[in-house]
C-alpha cells in the first residue's frame, strides 16, 4: 500500500505537480495496459469454450450460458433470466425464437409455453474454464510430443554450448599461443552473419550431413555462440593466474585446472550465459521451421504456427498451447530477471 | 538447516557420476597433455568451438558465393550448374529503375521496399519510445524495478508467441475491436487490410522489441554522473536545456549503438510477421528475410541460388550497419580512455 500510494501521490520536489509527473503516470499506467493487457487477455481467452470465443463482443472473463434438460425436449435448452409481464423474474429455459418473440418453459412445469419478448430475457451465466482447450491438445496434436522435441533441443543445446564455449573462452583466456588473434578476429567475424544470411547453403550442409529432419540438425548449428564465448572470456581473464600455475605445481593436468578450478569460479557468467541460451533455444523458430519437415519432430514453436496457420483455425487449443509454450519463459522472466537485465545493460546481448 | 544440508549432499550425489565421467575423461588427456606439450592443449581446448564455427557458419558463408552463382532446384551443390553472375542480374533486370512491378523479380524489389519502409518507421518509433521510457525509468519512481519489468517482459517471449497474441487480438472478434466498439466503431477485420497490417506488423515488432533497447538506454543514463545534474540545479538550469546540454550528448554513444542494433536487428525482421499475417494479405507485409526463405525453401518455384544472391545482398546492408557499430564502439573506448 505504501509504495502505491508513493507511486501515486510523488511529485518532482514536493512542489505539486509538474507536467513531467503527469506524462509519468500516464506513460506507466498506459504501459502497464498495454504490455499486460494482451497477455492477460490471451490467458482469460484460453479458457474459453469455442462458442465463448465466437461471441462478440466477448467477455473478459470465460463465461458459459447455463444449459438444462427439460422433460419433453430431445436436446439441452439454454436457461434465460426472464422478466415476466407481472414484474417477476424466473429462470425459463429457451425452447425456440420466432422474430423477436422468445418461448419459453419453465423447467419444473414444461407443459405451459410462456412467450417472452427478447429483450426482457438475459442468458444464465457462469465463470466456467475450459480446462479441455489445456487436455484434449496432448490427445488430439501430438502437443507432448512437440514438448518433448522443445525440451530436448534447449536442454541439449544448453549444455553442449556452456561445455563448448567455456573450453574456447578457457583456451582464448589463459593460454599463450600463436594464432590466438586469428582465432579471436574469426569468432568477432561470425559476431556479424546471422542465420538469414546464411540458411540456403546452411541447409545444404545440413542435409549433406545427414541431419535434415533430425533435432540435431537444429541442435549443432546454434551451439558455438560468439557471444557466449565473449561473455565467459571476458570473466575468465580475472581469475588469477597464480591459482592455475599453483595447480600446476601440483601436477594437475591442463583437464582437470578447467574443470576443478576455473569452471567453478566461472559459474556466475556461466549462469548468465545459460539462462540466455535456454531463451534463445526455446524461442527459435526460422532454422527449426527449415530443417524440420515431419510432424513428429516439430518443436512447441513450429507445430504452434503451422497449425495456427490453417485453414479452420482450432483458436481454442492454439490459444491453450501458446500459454503453456509461453510459461517457461515467463518462469525464467520472475526468477531470473536480475541476471537477465544486467547481461543487456552489460553487454548489450539478446 | 538441515534442508540445507540435504540438498548440498543431494547435489554432490547427483555430480558424483559427472566427476567420475571428467576423471576418465582425464586419463586419455593425460596422455595427450605429454604429447603436445601444455600451449598444445590450448589447441584441444578451442577446436570443438571451431570445428562448429568452420562447418555451420563459416563454410556456409564462404559456400553462400559459389551457391550465388549456380542454378537449378538441387541443394547440393555438386548437382547445381555454373551460371555466373545470372542470378544477380536477375535480380536486377528491371524495366524501369523506378517501378519495381516492372522488374523481373518483382517480389524481390517488393520485399526490399516493405523492408525498407519497415525499418525506417519502425527504428524511429523504437527509439523515441524507447528514449522516453528510459527517461521516465531514471526518474526517481516507487517500485522502479516493477515498472522496468513490465515493459521489458515482451523480449523474452518467443516471436511466435507474440505473433499469435496479437494475430488473436486483431481478429475480427478481438480485443482490439471489443475495445473501439465501445466508442462505437463497427469490428473491423484489421488483418485483410493491405495498410492496416503493415501498421500492425511495425506496432508489434515494437510492443515486442523496445523494452530491450529502453534497457540498454537505461543503463547509458544511470551511467550520467549525478553531480553534473545537480551542479545545473544550482545554477538554476531549465529542465530542457538540461536534457539537451546534458543528458543527451552524454547518452549519445548508447544512442548510437542502440540505433545501430535496432537497424540491424529490424532488416532480418521474419518470424512475428511471418506468424502474424504471413506475408500478407497479398504482398503487403513480406519482408526480405521471408522473401529469401520463401525463394529457397517454401515455394514451388523455388531458386536457392536466387535466394543465395538475395541473402549476400542482404549480408552486404548488415556488414556495413555492423562495421558502423564497430566504430562507434571502438571511439566510444577512446573517448574513455582518454
Amino acid at each position: 500500500m505504501g509504495v502505491a500510494s508513493r507511486f501515486i501521490l510523488r511529485r518532482k520536489g514536493g512542489k505539486g505537480w509538474h507536467w513531467t509527473d503527469i506524462v509519468t503516470w500516464l506513460w506507466l499506467v498506459g504501459g502497464l495496459i498495454i504490455m499486460f493487457g494482451p497477455a492477460v487477455w490471451l490467458v482469460f481467452s484460453s479458457f474459453k469454450t469455442p462458442a465463448g470465443l465466437a461471441e462478440f463482443p466477448p467477455s473478459i472473463l470465460p463465461y458459459v450460458t447455463q444449459q438444462a434438460t427439460v422433460q419433453g425436449y430431445d436436446k439441452p435448452l439454454q436457461l434465460f433470466e426472464a422478466k415476466l409481464p407481472d414484474g417477476s423474474t424466473r429462470v425459463l429455459a429457451e425452447v425456440r425464437r420466432i422474430g423477436i418473440m422468445s418461448q419459453m418453459v419453465d423447467p419444473k412445469t414444461p407443459g405451459e409455453l410462456i412467450r417472452v419478448n427478447i429483450n426482457d430475457r438475459t442468458p444464465v451465466r457462469t465463470l466456467s474454464f475450459a480446462t479441455e482447450n489445456y487436455t484434449q491438445p496432448f490427445v488430439h496434436f501430438d502437443f507432448l510430443r512437440y514438448l518433448w522435441n522443445s525440451v530436448f533441443v534447449t536442454v541439449t543445446a544448453t549444455l553442449i554450448t556452456l561445455i563448448v564455449n567455456s573450453m574456447a573462452a578457457f583456451a582464448l583466456s589463459k593460454y599463450e599461443f600463436k594464432g590466438r588473434s586469428v582465432a579471436m578476429l574469426i569468432i568477432l567475424a561470425t559476431l556479424m552473419v546471422p542465420l538469414s544470411v546464411i540458411m540456403v547453403p546452411l541447409y545444404s550442409i545440413i542435409s549433406s550431413l545427414g541431419l535434415f529432419n533430425n533435432l540435431w540438425g537444429v541442435i549443432l548449428p546454434t551451439v558455438a555462440t560468439p557471444t557466449g564465448v565473449f561473455i565467459l572470456r571476458q570473466y575468465m581473464l580475472t581469475i588469477p593466474d597464480e591459482l592455475i600455475d599453483a595447480a600446476r605445481m601440483d601436477k594437475a593436468s591442463e583437464w582437470q585446472i578447467y574443470w576443478r578450478i576455473v569452471l567453478p569460479l566461472t559459474a556466475p557468467a556461466l549462469a548468465v550465459l545459460a539462462i540466455f541460451s535456454v531463451v534463445w533455444r526455446w524461442n527459435d523458430f526460422l532454422w527449426p521451421l527449415i530443417v524440420l519437415s515431419r510432424r513428429e519432430l516439430y518443436t512447441l514453436q513450429v507445430g504452434l504456427s503451422i497449425y495456427s496457420g490453417e485453414l479452420n483455425v482450432q483458436w481454442h487449443f492454439i490459444l491453450a498451447m501458446t500459454v503453456v509454450t509461453m510459461i517457461p519463459v515467463v518462469l525464467v522472466f520472475i526468477f531470473l530477471q536480475r541476471f537477465i537485465t544486467t547481461g543487456i545493460a552489460g553487454t548489450g546481448l539478446k | 538447516m538441515s534442508t540445507t544440508t540435504n540438498t548440498s549432499r543431494l547435489g554432490s550425489l547427483l555430480m558424483t557420476p559427472v566427476h567420475l565421467l571428467m576423471r576418465i575423461v582425464d586419463v586419455p588427456l593425460r596422455s595427450l597433455q605429454k604429447a603436445t606439450g601444455i600451449s598444445g592443449m590450448a589447441a584441444f581446448f578451442l577446436a570443438p568451438n571451431m570445428l562448429i564455427f568452420g562447418i555451420f557458419v563459416l563454410l556456409p558463408l564462404v559456400i553462400n558465393f559459389v551457391y550465388s552463382m549456380t542454378g537449378g532446384t538441387a541443394f547440393f551443390l555438386a548437382e547445381r550448374n555454373f551460371v555466373g553472375a545470372e542470378q544477380y542480374s536477375r535480380l536486377f533486370t528491371c524495366g524501369s529503375y523506378l517501378d519495381p512491378m516492372s522488374c523481373q523479380e518483382d517480389a524481390f524489389w517488393t520485399a526490399v521496399g516493405n523492408t525498407f519502409w519497415f525499418v525506417i518507421l519502425q527504428v524511429t518509433l523504437m527509439i523515441l519510445v524507447a528514449l522516453v521510457t528510459a527517461l521516465i525509468l531514471n526518474r526517481d519512481l516507487a517500485a522502479r524495478s516493477f515498472w522496468r519489468a513490465v515493459f521489458f517482459f515482451p523480449v523474452l517471449l518467443s516471436p511466435v508467441v507474440v505473433g499469435l497474441i496479437w494475430k488473436w487480438i486483431l481478429q475480427r472478434q478481438g480485443l482490439l475491436n471489443f475495445g473501439l466498439y465501445q466508442f462505437g466503431v463497427e469490428p473491423y477485420t484489421w488483418l485483410t487490410d493491405r495498410n492496416w497490417t503493415f501498421v500492425a506488423t511495425i506496432g508489434v515488432s515494437l510492443w515486442a522489441h523496445m523494452g530491450f533497447y529502453a534497457l540498454i538506454l537505461l543503463a547509458g543514463l544511470q551511467a550520467i554522473p549525478k553531480d553534473l545534474y545537480e551542479a545545473a540545479e544550482m545554477d538554476g538550469t531549465k529542465p530542457a536545456r538540461v536534457f539537451w546540454r546534458i543528458t543527451l550528448p552524454l547518452l549519445m554513444p548508447n544512442l548510437l549503438v542502440v540505433v545501430v542494433l535496432a537497424l540491424i536487428r529490424a532488416v532480418q525482421i521474419f518470424d512475428e510477421v511471418y506468424v502474424l499475417t504471413g506475408g500478407g494479405p497479398g504482398t503487403s507485409t513480406l519482408y526480405l528475410t521471408q522473401y529469401i526463405y520463401e525463394t529457397g525453401f517454401a515455394s514451388a518455384l523455388r531458386n536457392p541460388g536466387l535466394a543465395a544472391a538475395a541473402s549476400i545482398l542482404m549480408g552486404l546492408v548488415l556488414v556495413v550497419l555492423t562495421l558502423i557499430q564497430l566504430g562507434i564502439g571502438q571511439r566510444g573506448e577512446k573517448k574513455g580512455k582518454r
